[in-house]
């Protein structure tokens, strides 16, 4: 059963007198103790829904015009504020990409793990205080008990989204939602927030989404990955099989305009043409379709539902009109 | 032999910290140390390491947007550091620089159009709209964009246009410095083929500072990797890539990650701790035959 299920949820936007549907009308489910990796770039959709559905989207701008995000049997757009505050922190954790805008600067780092236990976990301050310690060395900071008395800008940028994994597994949630939780750091560090992240996620049997604009990483820390685009869903399904067979023009350009290796002579990268669409004027139809090499008449004019694709495994679905394999051959 | 474009030997640059006001500096910050390399006219030279490893600072250095403390910057046979300002000048249209923030390089009340035009200006040089339209062509911009303002663009197109500003003066050499860390996915491969073009029709040499180690691999003949102020190890990318001496750098090409599934189930990080790393007493590059150089001690 989906421990989360996003129905149907649509989110605008407003500027400057303009209206943007940036997330038309969003479907998916994420199962209980699943890696769902959420791949997209700017204007994509990934990062705004997460905000909507932590009922954490600033309003205005944005504005959720409908449907549901159930979690654990409850929608969480329709819940008061004070229950979804409850939650978030407590069941759903959540890690974001920049950890210093996250941490508050005049608090110890210890009061700021604490604070969560003593509120979701009804613990003394020193209770949750020695948890705290604990919850350092598991993440890996040493000499914990000493360093939960610095301040954020004591510690390094990898350190303190360490500090936020922390704060955000305090609890031990059942959904994680982290956005971007690496893109910050350098590919040392992002290898070893990964590896913790692995080892977390099997010891707490944590449900994760993780979104990110990284190929690579999805391929090492998800089991599901889901590609969007102007705020739709172009593909999802089990990562070897979107890897590997690829079913959306967009994902399979996406995968072909990455590097590998080095450059054969007079080689040059496969290209995407284009930028992603501007949301206040959106393309009828596909939004790929004005990218695509690959679109058809009927791209261009109504945009595909997501379904299964026949041939292959299941939970492999795609929103296209085309069928890419026939087209590559 | 082909002598060097630029040479540059042992550059330094060190940043005191810590101090107060009118206190001694606790902390000697070493940005950059005893750097020494070599560009080939036309070379495509990747200078890799994480942040605060220097590479940003050593292009800035090379370009002379900072003084190094020690060292010399040699383009085309003449030391730039004993060079007065205005002794630079002309210098300075032969090597350009890119920066990773278009939008950070435009001035947003400034058209685009007069954003190129302005080194072409600056140096004397034919700067009618005609040469300002051929210039939006070479970067794939269309040429009616030249009386919009930045904000009109997305990242790429800004990219675009302070490629077009960089090349307007026809360089030699291009620094360019993380040109396509803040650009969305799709649009990288459009920006690192742009600069594969620009490089075969200029003859361009290019010092390509990033972190994308996966795409260093794929555009640069040669690169040196850099921790802490120093270059670690340096070679043909092959070599570098395919057969990593220096323990850093064995590190780094453990952890990036690879969009392939299997291969990332298997994968093994190998630790290394950068902050704590001592480098051995006397430690120079050695030559491990093949222009493959390593940081190593001298009892290695």
């Amino acid at each position: 059963m989906a421990l989360l299920a996003i129905e149907d949820l649509s989110v605008g936007f407003a500027r400057e007198g303009r209206f943007a549907r940036v997330i038309p009308g969003l479907t998916y489910g994420v199962e209980a103790g699943e890696t769902l990796g959420i791949v997209g770039e700017s204007g994509s959709g990934k990062s705004v829904h997460a905000l909507a559905l932590l009922g954490l989207l600033p309003q205005p701008p944005g504005r959720i015009l409908g449907g549901r995000a159930v979690f654990d049997g409850h929608d969480l757009l329709a819940m008061s504020e004070a229950r979804l505050r409850d939650l978030r922190g407590g069941r759903i954790g959540m890690i974001f990409q920049d950890p210093m805008t996250a941490l508050n600067p005049v608090l110890t780092i210890g009061r700021q793990i604490a604070e969560p236990l003593m509120r979701h976990k009804a613990m003394s301050m020193r209770q949750a205080l020695d948890r705290a310690a604990d919850l350092l060395a598991l993440v890996g900071i040493r000499d914990g008990a000493r360093r939960l008395s610095q301040y954020p800008h004591e510690f390094s940028g990898g350190m303190r989204q360490r500090v936020m994994i922390a704060i955000a597994i305090s609890c031990e949630p059942a959904l994680l939602i982290a956005d971007e939780p690496t893109t910050a750091l350098d590919v040392t560090v992002q290898g070893q927030i990964l590896d913790l992240m692995a080892e977390l996620r099997d010891r707490l049997r944590m449900t994760m989404v993780w979104i990110t604009h990284d190929m690579g990483v999805v391929a090492g820390i998800a089991d599901t990955i889901q590609v969007m685009y102007a705020g739709r869903i172009m593909e999802r399904g089990p990562v070897d099989a979107v890897f590997a067979n690829p079913r959306s023009a967009y994902t399979y350009g996406l995968l072909q305009s990455l590097p590998h290796g080095s450059r054969p002579p007079g080689g040059r990268l496969m290209q995407i043409p284009g930028c992603p669409p501007d949301m206040f004027a959106p393309p009828p139809g596909d939004p790929f379709a004005p990218r695509n090499p690959f679109a058809t008449p009927r791209c261009h004019v109504e945009a595909p539902p997501l379904r299964p694709v026949p041939d292959s495994v299941p939970g492999h679905m795609v929103a296209a009109w085309y069928d890419l394999p026939r087209l590559l051959a | 032999m082909t002598a060097p474009l630029l040479r540059v030997e042992g550059l330094r640059r060190h940043y005191a910290s810590g101090g107060g006001l009118f206190g001694r500096a606790r902390y000697v910050t070493r940005a950059v140390d005893d750097v020494s390399f070599d560009v080939m006219p036309g070379e495509t030279l990747g200078l890799v390491g994480e942040s605060g490893s220097g590479k940003s600072t050593t292009g800035r250095l090379v370009m002379g947007l900072e003084e190094p403390d020690a060292g010399r910057v040699v383009f085309d046979g003449t030391d730039l550091t004993s060079l007065s300002s205005s002794q630079r000048k002309p210098f300075r249209r032969r090597m350009q620089i890119v920066f990773q923030d278009p939008y950070a390089a435009l001035n947003p009340r400034m058209r685009v159009g007069d954003f190129v035009q302005e080194p072409l200006l600056v140096h004397g040089a034919e700067a009618g709209p005609d040469r300002v339209a051929a210039l939006f062509r070479t970067v794939g911009l269309d040429p009616a964009f030249m009386q919009r303002y930045p904000h009109e663009f997305s990242g790429g197109q800004r990219q675009r246009i302070g490629i077009a500003r960089a090349i307007a003066l026809r360089p030699q050499f291009l620094v360019a410095d993380e040109p396509i860390t803040a650009l969305d996915v799709s649009i990288q491969a459009q920006i690192v083929n742009l600069f594969q073009d620009l490089q075969e029709s200029m003859g361009l040499a290019l010092l390509f500072i990033a972190h994308d180690l996966s795409m260093v691999r794929y555009l640069c003949s040669r690169v040196a990797v850099m921790l802490r102020g120093r270059i670690v190890e340096m070679g043909p990318t092959e070599a570098v890539f395919g057969d990593a001496r220096h323990p850093y750098t064995q590190a780094l090409l453990s952890a990036v990650p690879i969009p392939d599934p299997a291969h990332e189930r298997g994968r093994k990080r190998l630790a290394f701790d950068a902050g704590g790393y001592a480098f051995p007493p006397a430690a120079a590059l050695r030559d491990l035959g093949g222009g493959h150089f390593v940081l190593m001690g001298e009892a290695a």
